[in-house]
């Protein structure tokens, strides 16, 4: 089932790529980041979706970046694989990398791309969902739909556009 | 003289084929080519995807040849990683790879691609 806007957003507690855990909570907004390392569109967005992470951490704003897809059909997006990317590249990580091995976050958010975003408000409401911005080809376009609904949430107002269609390869299910 | 045959091969879990055949006739019109003539397949299984050599999607193929080497890639129902010229990731191949391996086709064919 579709998780509506406004409705409290699914509780976690996953592990990072160093075996810490992560729940949601306490920030003044919380952005959710469902990717992996196999597809297209998740790896030409991450670096937009990164400097999100880094330009509004000082604003207390908290992000997780959450892999649920299959290892066993997609070993690019096993746990080991994981913390391989994140070992190679740790400047490109402001976030924690989260597995969600059993995909039931995935499936409580009803997360269906990678990547597939949400945004909650202090509450832990849900206030955006969709896309980082308009086309995976265009880092010019800076996440601006992901942007502007912090900004929204920040400022204490309704997020103007609160829902855009997550674009990127499927979610890898199990079974 | 003959045309290459032009095939582009999708999964449906990867929503990049209506660009990358938008694109790809994009190219084969500014080649001198029909743009209507692409065979387009949907690889719906793990069995299509082995007897296909399908190694993500979209794939595009001309007389048989990748346009962009799949290198060691595995057979998998996938979105296909592909980079731009610039370096960029991209779900979908470079126009210019597109162009450039219709041009050799057209090449081995014995036609002159257009200036």
């Amino acid at each position: 089932m579709t998780l509506a806007l406004g409705s409290p957003a699914p509780a976690f507690v996953l592990p990072d790529t160093s075996g810490a855990l992560h729940a949601a909570g306490g920030a003044p907004a919380t952005v959710v980041v469902f990717t992996c390392n196999h597809c297209p569109y998740a790896l030409a967005w991450h670096e937009r979706i990164a400097d999100v992470a880094r330009d509004y951490a000082a604003q207390g704003v908290v992000m997780f970046a959450i892999n649920s897809n299959d290892a066993e059909r997609y070993p690019r997006d096993s746990y080991a694989a994981m913390k391989e990317r994140v070992a190679r590249e740790p400047q490109d990580w402001p976030m924690p990398y989260l597995h969600d091995a059993t995909q039931e976050v995935a499936r409580a958010y009803d997360a269906k791309t990678t990547p597939d975003v949400f945004v909650l408000d202090a509450d832990g409401l849900l206030a955006y969902r969709g896309a980082p911005d308009a086309d995976s080809d265009d880092p010019g376009r800076h996440a601006a739909w992901l942007r502007a609904a912090l900004d929204d949430v920040l400022a204490g107002r309704p997020v103007a556009t609160p829902l855009t269609e997550p674009v990127g390869c499927s979610i890898k299910w199990r079974g | 003289m003959s045309a290459p045959l032009v095939e582009l091969l999708y999964w449906e879990g990867c929503p990049s084929h209506p660009r990358a055949l938008a694109e790809l006739r994009e190219e084969l019109a500014a080649t001198g080519l029909d743009p209507q003539a692409v065979t387009v397949r949907e690889v719906r299984s793990d069995a299509d995807a082995a007897r296909e050599r399908f190694t993500g999607s979209p794939t595009i193929r001309i007389d048989g040849r990748d346009v962009v080497d799949p290198g060691g890639e595995p057979v998998l129902l996938t979105c296909r990683i592909y980079h731009r010229r610039d370096g960029r990731i991209s779900p979908v191949p470079d126009p210019h790879d597109v162009r450039d391996a219709l041009r050799a086709a057209l090449a081995d064919h014995g036609r002159t691609p257009p200036a």
